[in-house]
């Protein structure tokens, strides 16, 4: 990265690329987000013609189906400091079919506002996920990890095995679906061994398919998103 | 994909465990590792832009050093070529270096119909062969099979009472039977890591001593080699040299690595001949993303990091190059439609294979692109596709699928192993408006 953005634009206008599967599943991680951006000086705006990146598409090898939802993008996105997504696989996608100024929310917090603790207080045991995107795809790096340790009261514990993906994969989940359970019973394994109370990512979409296998086995572990942790 | 058996699953997650190790302890010791990637890619990429004069350079500098270059547009033409050569000998047997482009081509079953014995010599090989199996790894083609399962076939194949199980007791019979046989093989043949356009010379990598003995003892040696793997000058070796042994068995240098510039006197042997395989690699090269599979060294290191090949195991994949290399190539080489379509599916897209390839391909967006080349029209998808073309239908289609969430609709193989979540009780969007509007 260049210049980080808050050295060039006071206050910083934000445009929440929230992704249709916060929107619709996830509220509260697209909510939390809102409230941790403006909380933190920034002017948060949510162009409320937004549906999908197309990554679904994309991925599935719907070229065309995707690049017409990536086409929109552009104009609605456009003219803001930055873009900001509660998800690192969507914010992947939009920095690969666009120009635009995207960030997945740790990135942004990390190395554009230059913030790691950001005033949070979650006194439980945490584990934390590294999504492949936000490792492989966007690079996010430690972003997550230094805001987590910066929030008071919260016990942070590696996950073993921690970058290995948890099988969810979009169409994948489906597509290959004992494939995919395999490798999710050795992630739920993984996030049981650590003793917490709470599995944190990313992305929403890899929680869902980590909190349906945790629902579904009856552990006692709940998901959610970074930007609900770091907004308490 | 099937899942493979629990035993399968643990000896493989083991074993690739252990080489992934390996590899990231050699790869972190090399200050421009990155730069070296890059290097072996943008190599790869200028040999497949010139590819045609490339390998006409090579023919020329083989034939200069005393060596005969023979041109195979596939399969039947390669073994055909190799069969001649071999009966022109009157050899009834070969010694073979593990090489995946003859296994490619079942060179040894298209002998055998000549009455030619193909014996390999490559531990692993020699097993796979002793029990009528095929590959399902790269490197360790055997990595499915376990001690136990091997002592009891050397001592039935090999005829060998009271065998042990222990790794060097096993490996000391197979040196046994195979040193009489590099001593009587009138006939080695072998694939190649490598050759140099500039020099002519052609070069095997490996670990056992096995490849050096089949390159220099008999006194005619035929290598087959697919036409990728060319490289355009001498110099390019410093940069496939570093990267090989380090991603594919986790070492700074393997223990053999054999060079031979067509033929010398009183060095080697006498006779050389070079098969230049086609194979279907003209047509994946003229698929401009999809060539990029075209650049891959067989070090096998995205086999070792990928979790969908952990759990299916190579023999999954139905075809001498498994995992997520064989996932891009196999389809491609092929080009048989229906063929091998589920194969671009078998990954969730993690992008570890594309994170460890020493010549950086980008094996998820190729993975990608062939599902688009396959034209798969998922109807659910295209709906969804319509459904988010605008904020209307969008706002309706959240308004149906919590409907169904609420109403607890199985989604079946979703629902096999994982709860839904539960409906929230508005949408981001509805919290906005009623917030902010």
């Amino acid at each position: 990265m260049e210049t980080p953005i808050l050295e060039t634009c006071v206050p910083v206008r934000v445009a929440l690329l929230v992704t249709c599967l916060v929107d619709t599943l996830f509220p509260q991680a697209g909510i939390a987000t809102v409230r941790l951006l403006e909380r933190l000086g920034c002017e948060v705006e949510f162009p409320p013609e937004q549906t999908c990146c197309g990554q679904m598409h994309r991925n599935s090898g719907l070229v065309r189906d995707g690049d017409a939802l990536a086409a929109r993008l552009p104009e609605l996105f456009g003219g803001y400091d930055a873009v900001v997504a509660p998800s690192a696989s969507c914010a992947a996608t939009v920095r690969e079919t666009t120009d635009l100024p995207v960030f997945e929310l740790s990135q942004f917090l990390v190395g554009e506002l230059g913030v790691e603790d950001v005033g949070a207080s979650f006194p439980h045991r945490v584990t934390y996920h590294p999504t492949c995107h936000s490792l492989r795809a966007l690079h996010v790096g430690d972003a997550p990890l230094r805001l987590l340790r910066a929030v008071r009261g919260l016990d942070l514990v590696e996950l073993p095995d921690s970058t290995e993906c948890c099988g969810f994969g979009g169409t994948f989940a489906v597509k290959n679906a004992d494939v995919s359970l395999a490798m999710l019973a050795d992630k739920l394994r993984n996030v049981r061994a650590t003793g917490a109370e709470v599995c944190t990512a990313a992305d929403c979409s890899c929680l869902m398919h980590i909190g349906g296998g945790l629902r579904r086995t009856g552990a006692p572990v709940r998901t959610m998103h970074l930007a609900e942790i770091l907004q308490s | 994909m099937r899942i493979g058996e629990p035993q399968l699953r643990d000896n493989l997650y083991a074993a690739t465990r252990t080489i992934r190790a390996k590899r990231a302890q050699v790869v972190a010791e090399v200050e421009d590792w990155e730069e070296l990637r890059e290097a072996g890619r943008a190599i790869k990429a200028d040999a497949m832009r010139r590819l045609d004069a490339l390998l006409e350079q090579l023919e020329e500098a083989v034939t200069a050093a005393g060596g005969r270059v023979h041109w195979a547009r596939d399969a039947a033409e390669a073994n055909a070529v190799v069969a001649d050569i071999v009966a022109g000998h009157d050899a009834g047997e070969v010694v073979k270096v593990k090489s995946l482009t003859t296994d490619e081509i079942e060179l040894n079953a298209a002998l055998a119909q000549r009455g030619i014995a193909a014996l390999e010599t490559d531990l692993a090989e020699l097993i796979l062969q002793l029990s009528d199996d095929w590959p399902s790894h790269i490197l360790v083609p055997a990595i499915h099979r376990n001690r136990r399962e091997i002592r009891d076939l050397f001592a039935r194949e090999l005829g060998i009472e009271g065998l042990g199980d222990d790794p060097e007791e096993l490996t000391d019979a197979a040196r046994r039977h195979l040193r009489q046989a590099f001593l009587r093989a009138r006939v080695g043949i072998s694939g190649a890591n490598f050759a140099i356009a500039e020099t002519g010379t052609v070069g095997v990598v490996e670990s056992e001593g096995n490849g050096r003995m089949c390159t220099t003892l008999p006194p005619v040696l035929v290598t087959v080699m697919g036409i990728e793997k060319v490289l355009p000058a001498w110099r390019d070796l410093e940069v496939f040299l570093q990267l090989l042994p380090r991603s594919s068995t986790g070492e700074r240098m393997n223990p053999y690595t054999s060079l031979w510039t067509g033929v010398s006197d009183g060095d080697g042997p006498g006779e050389f001949h070079l098969v230049l395989l086609d194979n279907g690699r003209t047509r994946v090269l003229a698929d401009e993303v999809g060539r990029d599979a075209l650049h891959c060294i067989r070090c096998s290191a995205c086999l070792n990091v990928c979790p969908v090949y952990a759990r299916v195991g190579g023999h999954a994949y139905r075809s001498v190059y498994p995992g997520p290399i064989g996932a891009v190539l196999t389809p491609q080489l092929r080009g048989v439609p229906g063929d091998s379509d589920d194969l671009p599916w078998a990954s969730s897209l993690c992008g570890a294979c594309y994170e460890v390839c020493p010549v950086k391909i980008d094996i998820p967006a190729l993975l990608v692109h062939l599902r688009s080349r396959a034209e798969s029209s998922d109807p659910a998808l295209r709906v969804m596709g319509w459904a988010m073309g605008g904020p209307r239908r969008f706002a309706a289609a959240q308004k149906a699928g919590r409907a169904a969430l609420r109403a607890g609709v199985p989604v079946p193989p979703w629902t096999k192993g994982r709860d839904l979540p539960p409906a929230p009780p508005e949408t981001f969007r509805q919290w906005w408006r009623r917030t902010r509007g």
